[in-house]
């Protein structure tokens, strides 16, 4: 089960939710990204101002309205145009808000060669020369806040979220007694080679990558609800960065127990998500679903049933493989 | 040891492959006496069931002698003699508590695959597809059966493998067939496909007291297997108009309940059965469901379509308004063959039937290819291969 891993926002059974995912998920943005949405609307009208009213534009500032300064203002206006856009139509706009942050640069240093000549008005060139020097500022702020290392802004964007469930012919009590042991898992989960409780609500998950390769992470226990319900969260720094839980509830008709399991799962580098995605082997709600048929096996037949293809890696012909597997079944020959 | 293995469309050959080993608990090895190439193997060779690989090992009815326990078999011993059914079924679950074990939800690996193509996963089939569990069949000189506690049924002495192999699939599914009907006395049965599952089926309606059994095919010899051994009256939809000539049998209302025992390849005349093979050629329809539309148009009012040939994916221009006016039951299946086999082969026991009656070819296992070719041609009065390793 750490195999996914990552707070669930949208879950109010789950009850271990993040304070940082439950705000971005209830307004949808927040203060940088807002301010961005500001100074792309700044960029945009003095954009437009510099490319229609170039000349009135220079006698505010305090510049001398020739043709030279109205060609390079409308340039000007070009690229602030051209930044507006793009920081309004982006989602997390940190490129276009740098080049805000160049573009009030380029305007400072202009500015500053407007000192030198006499036929300027000094006293509206400071003035012009403080605001740029403010909103280059708070460019700056905004480009390093959207920018900045946010692991939980990242895996917004990559996260996926996965609700599965199963039925299983036993009781909810049973049901979460084998899901409870934690050496139970890599019975039903194929891809792991171990989890071992490592105290204290922590334990250490092995699973089998590609090529043998292994991968190994630490997950927290954060929900223990016996009988009903497991919650759990990969400890920071985890390959796996996700969380889920594991719903035991009693179905209707003394038909057994309904599993559901919900995930929420998001990888927190590129890298490590194709590897995520190569140790689980298919798309993450195919492999829920494929575990919680095995927990249905294990429960309600005692073993994962296994075809002759199955038990061998990787497609292969429905033919008895060439050598057993250590994993399956002796003889009583 | 030897299989006939799938390796492309209309290609299998018996390979060399690996011995099949336990490899679950409850599983027994089966060395194979007796095994026999069923029609829808022929959906199989001819390319129309997906998921399929290039080495599968097919067959799916079979019978043997136990030669390998697993450590949790309970009820079967080494050297005891065997018939299989062809759906796996694990005893445990829902589906098979209420004994409809094709569904069991706990023997198919690869449900999520199954899944995918038809809703909802379906039980494992020996030999047929990785969507149905990609296990390896019993067209073998040994195969391995999982579950062996609740699927395989021991013959008692004095039966010969002939007289019960056809327990593993072709007479209960026939059997269902039938029963699905709802037989009540005077009834007439319409039974589309004069194969070894449609006499089956016919059969079954005899004995599950229907006044009177219609065949219908093309194939003379079939129809005339139908006629002779089982007794049914048989109509040739080459030479004549079926529904017209079923209204006529029937004083215009039609027979009481009708029976598809083709399937998805079936074969008709004239521009709509071109239609459906232009359609399936390029993909856009998987399945030619002639036999089943003129099964529901012919069906009385109120009456019941039984469905027992195989269908795999999609049909077009499905009659659905004569099922909803007219108040047809369309009721179908895999065959729960698990549910059958013992009130099946008390029937034999009985002598109320002898299911050897459909074969007309015996070969050596080697011979598959062989067989394979003239079971689809229709040669030589092909009607029921049994192939034998040894």
């Amino acid at each position: 089960m750490a195999t996914m891993q990552r707070p669930i926002s949208s879950a109010p059974s789950a009850g271990y939710r993040t304070e940082g995912a439950t705000r971005r998920a209830a307004n949808g943005d927040n203060l940088e990204e807002r301010l961005a949405k500001g100074l792309g609307w700044f960029s945009v009208g003095l954009g437009v101002a510099e490319v229609v009213a170039p000349g009135s534009l220079a006698r505010l500032i305090g510049v001398r309205d020739k043709n030279k300064t109205r060609t390079v203002l409308r340039g000007y206006g070009v690229r602030e145009l051209a930044a507006g856009i793009g920081i309004l139509t982006q989602p997390r706009p940190s490129g276009w808000m740098w080049s805000r942050v160049a573009g009030d640069v380029m305007d400072l240093s202009s500015l500053a060669t407007a000192f030198g000549s006499e036929s300027n008005n000094k006293a509206r060139l400071v003035a012009a020369t403080a605001a740029v020097a403010g909103i280059t500022a708070l460019d700056a702020v905004c480009g390093q806040r959207l920018s900045a290392e946010r692991p939980d802004a990242v895996e917004e964007e990559q996260r996926t979220k996965v609700k599965r469930s199963i039925v299983v012919n036993c009781s909810p009590e049973e049901a979460y007694r084998f899901w409870r042991d934690f050496n139970n898992l890599p019975k039903f989960m194929t891809y792991l080679e171990s989890v071992q409780s490592t105290g204290d609500h922590r334990s250490h998950w092995v699973a089998n990558g590609p090529g043998g390769v292994k991968v190994e992470w630490d997950a927290d226990l954060v929900r223990d609800d016996p009988n009903r319900l497991i919650g759990w969260r990969s400890a920071s720094g985890a390959v796996f960065q996700n969380a889920g839980s594991v719903q035991f509830e009693k179905a209707p008709g003394n038909r057994g127990t309904l599993v559901h399991v919900e995930m929420d799962y998001a990888p927190n580098r590129g890298v490590l998500r194709s590897v995520a995605g190569k140790v689980l082997g298919m798309d993450i709600g195919q492999r829920i679903m494929h575990d919680l048929r095995n927990f249905k096996q294990m429960l309600e037949v005692g073993e994962v049933t296994q075809s002759d293809a199955s038990i061998q890696p990787g497609m292969h012909a429905a033919q008895p493989p060439a050598s057993v597997p250590v994993s399956a079944g002796e003889s009583n020959q | 040891m030897r299989a006939n293995c799938w390796m492309g469309k209309a290609d299998v050959r018996v390979q060399q492959v690996p011995d099949p080993k336990i490899l679950n608990q409850r599983d027994v090895i089966v060395r194979v006496t007796a095994t026999a190439i069923c029609g829808s193997d022929l959906h199989l060779y001819g390319g129309f069931i997906p998921t399929m690989e290039s080495g599968d090992i097919m067959g799916h009815e079979f019978m043997g002698e136990v030669v390998e326990t697993g450590r949790e078999v309970k009820k079967l011993n080494k050297g005891d003699r065997v018939v299989v059914p062809f759906p796996i079924a694990c005893g445990a679950c829902f589906f098979c508590e209420r004994k409809m074990f094709s569904l069991c939800e706990n023997s198919n690996p690869n449900a999520g695959i199954a899944e995918m193509m038809l809703g909802h996963p379906v039980a494992g089939v020996f030999g047929y597809s990785h969507m149905l569990g990609g296990f390896a069949g019993g067209q073998a000189e040994y195969v391995r059966v999982p579950f062996a506690d609740v699927g395989p049924i021991k013959v008692p002495e004095g039966l010969s493998d002939e007289q019960v192999l056809f327990l593993s699939d072709i007479f209960p599914t026939g059997y269902m067939g039938a029963e699905m009907c709802g037989i009540e006395p005077g009834d007439t049965i319409a039974v589309w496909g004069a194969g070894p599952v449609g006499l089956f089926a016919m059969k079954s309606a005899y004995l599950l007291g229907a006044e009177r059994v219609i065949a219908i095919d093309r194939v003379t010899y079939r129809l005339q297997m139908a006629a002779e051994k089982v007794g049914a009256v048989p109509v040739n939809y080459e030479k004549t108009s079926v529904l017209e000539t079923l209204k006529e049998m029937t004083g215009g209302r039609g027979p009481d309940k009708c029976i598809d025992a083709v399937g998805m390849e079936a074969h008709a005349h004239g521009p709509v059965y071109a239609y459906d093979r232009m359609k399936q050629a390029v993909m856009s329809e998987t399945d030619r469901p002639v036999a089943l539309r003129e099964a529901v148009m012919a069906c009385r009012n109120g009456g019941t379509v039984s469905v027992i040939g195989v269908y795999g994916g999609f049909i077009d221009k499905f009659p659905m308004g004569s099922v909803m006016n007219r108040s047809l039951t369309i009721r179908s299946g895999q065959c729960h063959v698990q549910r059958y086999m013992q009130p099946l082969l008390e029937r034999i026991q009985k002598g109320e039937i002898d299911p050897s009656f459909v074969i007309t070819h015996r070969m050596n296992l080697n011979q598959a290819p062989e067989g394979f070719r003239m079971f689809r041609d229709k040669v030589d009065n092909c009607e029921k291969i049994v192939l034998r390793p040894n």
